[in-house]
């Protein structure tokens, strides 16, 4: 994985920083998700800097850019993920339904309980399929009755398209998966609580490409329900699932389009060097 | 050179392994030989007597289950519960780094200081008198920082992906480390446990300390019975002139072997068992 250092690269941080970067498609359209001039830090480190989105609703919008650009750090903005780490800082507001999730007597659980997130690695708990899923929803208190219990869990196992393959073991342990199904299971856990918004965070990155191919297609199915913030490494996964791409670039955003457009027609030269394959 | 030298170590360990082996051997042949005759069913259930080929060791057997089985149920939640509290949720600073090194330390304490403070805080401060409990906390805080420390050490060891995957769904902490952190660790939490109860059940100077060496010749029938243990019986026994009495102690020796090995028995298969569960 080279970073910037390795390479020359085209464009410099202080051409940059000059432009007025990344203008959101169309400021009249709906929005799930504001960053409004988010500034995040480890320890002294500023990891993200000037960060000014706007995600839709009920669209996948992919994060791409060379490791170390910040996309996972502030996908991790977005459930307050980061505030288990010692020693960060956040700047700035992220507001999901205009609300900013920063502000003062915001309910992190319950943030992160309407903010699902899938992880690059998948970490199903070391409990039974079932247990995997039920979890969020014992500990929420979202179910009266054991049979509804067993319904939601079905339901969100369908969701992940997951239920044909386990419904007959369902009390067997989900570290007996396959990894894509271990994803999957991931997934399905994640909606069971019945997010508004799904985070996933390289989710495909460790998985075989049939495997991939079935989160992907789940990703693209799921922005019915869900607003889908997928991080990726791969552009053609962007290019194939997302219908917006954010492109990040050492803690800044550099471009925020339509999808179509920053593959075809990127309005920033390094962003055509990047999704062109110059370097990243 | 370099490889005469690796032969010669490798040499060196063996021979230091083998002498360590034979004495090891050398001891449990003398206790056999010296105790198996003694032993039998009405040497196990019989009471003390003036005449060593009468005299059983019911009392302080049952003295020992009695007191150790007490000694886990007092040690077990606090030393979880304090190491939690260190783990989880203190703050790293001088306060909590001063209490770390204080167990560590305590660790080490001989136990005779442990018998002393037993002495004063539970028999007499307390009114616990002479009795089983007294004798139980005692040994509970002698275990207490190995429990401590092995169950700080299970924490740590569960992978940190775990608890992101409890957090996203919008657990809180205390959930989060009661059904998914907990579980995880119980096999590191009672290895610990029962090594350092294992050192409890042979300890000998904090209850002879603290008063438990009397004659007793019946076994506890409650927590506030006065009560002796098996070592305490041993030591009895060896300090009795006639050689009879000695063939006794060999017999009580072994007794206490098998105790120990039945308890270290229990943690293997304890862990055993666990990890076949988390593993599937």
């Amino acid at each position: 994985m080279s970073t910037a250092s390795t390479r020359p690269l085209p464009g410099s941080l202080g051409e940059l920083a000059s432009r007025n970067v990344a203008p959101p498609p169309s400021s009249s359209e709906p929005c799930k998700i504001e960053a409004k001039h988010l500034d995040f830090y480890y320890g002294q480190k500023r990891a993200l800097e000037d960060i000014s989105v706007q995600i839709r609703p009920h669209l996948v919008t992919a994060f791409i850019g060379p490791s170390g650009c910040g996309k996972s750090t502030f996908l991790r903005t977005i459930n307050r993920m980061n505030d288990i780490i010692p020693g960060t800082r956040v700047d700035g507001q992220v507001l999901i339904d205009n609300a900013n999730i920063y502000g003062p007597g915001v309910d992190v659980v319950q943030l992160r309980r309407r903010v699902g997130m899938v992880f690059q690695k998948s970490n199903p708990f070391p409990k039974s399929i079932f247990e995997n899923v039920s979890y969020g929803l014992r500990i929420n208190g979202m179910v009266s009755s054991k049979s509804e219990l067993a319904g939601q869990v079905e339901e969100s196992l369908r969701q992940a398209a997951l239920w044909d393959e386990v419904k007959d073991r369902l009390h067997e342990s989900a570290l007996a998966l396959s990894g894509g199904q271990q994803q999957r299971l991931c997934i399905a856990r994640a909606l069971a609580v019945r997010p508004d918004i799904l985070l996933m965070d390289e989710p495909a990155s460790a998985l075989d490409p049939i495997a991939t191919q079935r989160i992907e297609e789940l990703a693209y199915d799921l922005k019915k329900k869900y607003t889908v913030v997928i991080v990726t490494h791969n552009m053609q996964q962007a290019a194939r699932v997302s219908d917006y791409t954010a492109f990040f670039w050492l803690g800044r955003l550099v471009e925020y389009d339509r999808t179509d457009k920053i593959f075809t027609n990127p309005t920033e030269k390094l962003t055509e060097d990047y999704v062109t394959g110059r370097f990243g | 050179m370099r490889r005469s030298l690796d032969v010669a170590f490798q040499a060196l360990s063996l021979l230091v392994l083998l002498l360590a082996l034979a004495a090891l051997a050398a001891l449990i042949v003398d206790v056999v030989s010296d105790g198996a005759g003694r032993l039998s069913w009405d040497f196990i259930n019989g009471y003390p007597s003036r005449r060593a080929s009468q005299a059983g060791i019911f009392p302080a057997l049952a003295g020992s289950i009695f007191v150790i089985l007490l000694t886990a149920l007092l040690a077990l939640p606090i030393g979880v519960a304090a190491a939690i509290y260190l783990e989880e949720y203190g703050r790293r600073n001088f306060v909590s780094r001063a209490i770390e090194i204080n167990i560590t330390n305590l660790a080490a304490v001989p136990s005779i200081i442990y018998g002393l403070l037993g002495l004063g805080v539970f028999v007499r401060l307390m009114g616990m008198g002479r009795s089983v409990i007294a004798g139980a906390a005692t040994l509970a805080l002698l275990a207490l920082p190995v429990v401590i420390l092995s169950t700080r050490e299970a924490l740590r060891a569960v992978p940190g992906s775990i608890r992101e995957g409890s957090y996203a769904l919008g657990a809180t902490k205390w959930q989060t480390i009661w059904h998914q952190v907990l579980p995880v660790a119980t096999p590191g939490i009672l290895t610990g446990l029962i090594l350092s109860l294992s050192r409890a059940i042979g300890e000998t100077a904090p209850l002879i300390t603290m008063g438990a060496l009397t004659y007793v010749s019946f076994a506890p029938d409650s927590i506030w019975s006065s009560f002796t243990v098996l070592p305490i019986q041993i030591f009895n026994w060896v300090s009795r002139p006639q050689r009879d009495f000695h063939a006794n102690a060999a017999a009580g020796i072994l007794l206490l072997m098998a105790l120990l090995l039945t308890m270290n028995g229990l943690a293997i298969w304890l862990r055993d068992r666990y990890q076949k569960r988390l593993a599937g």
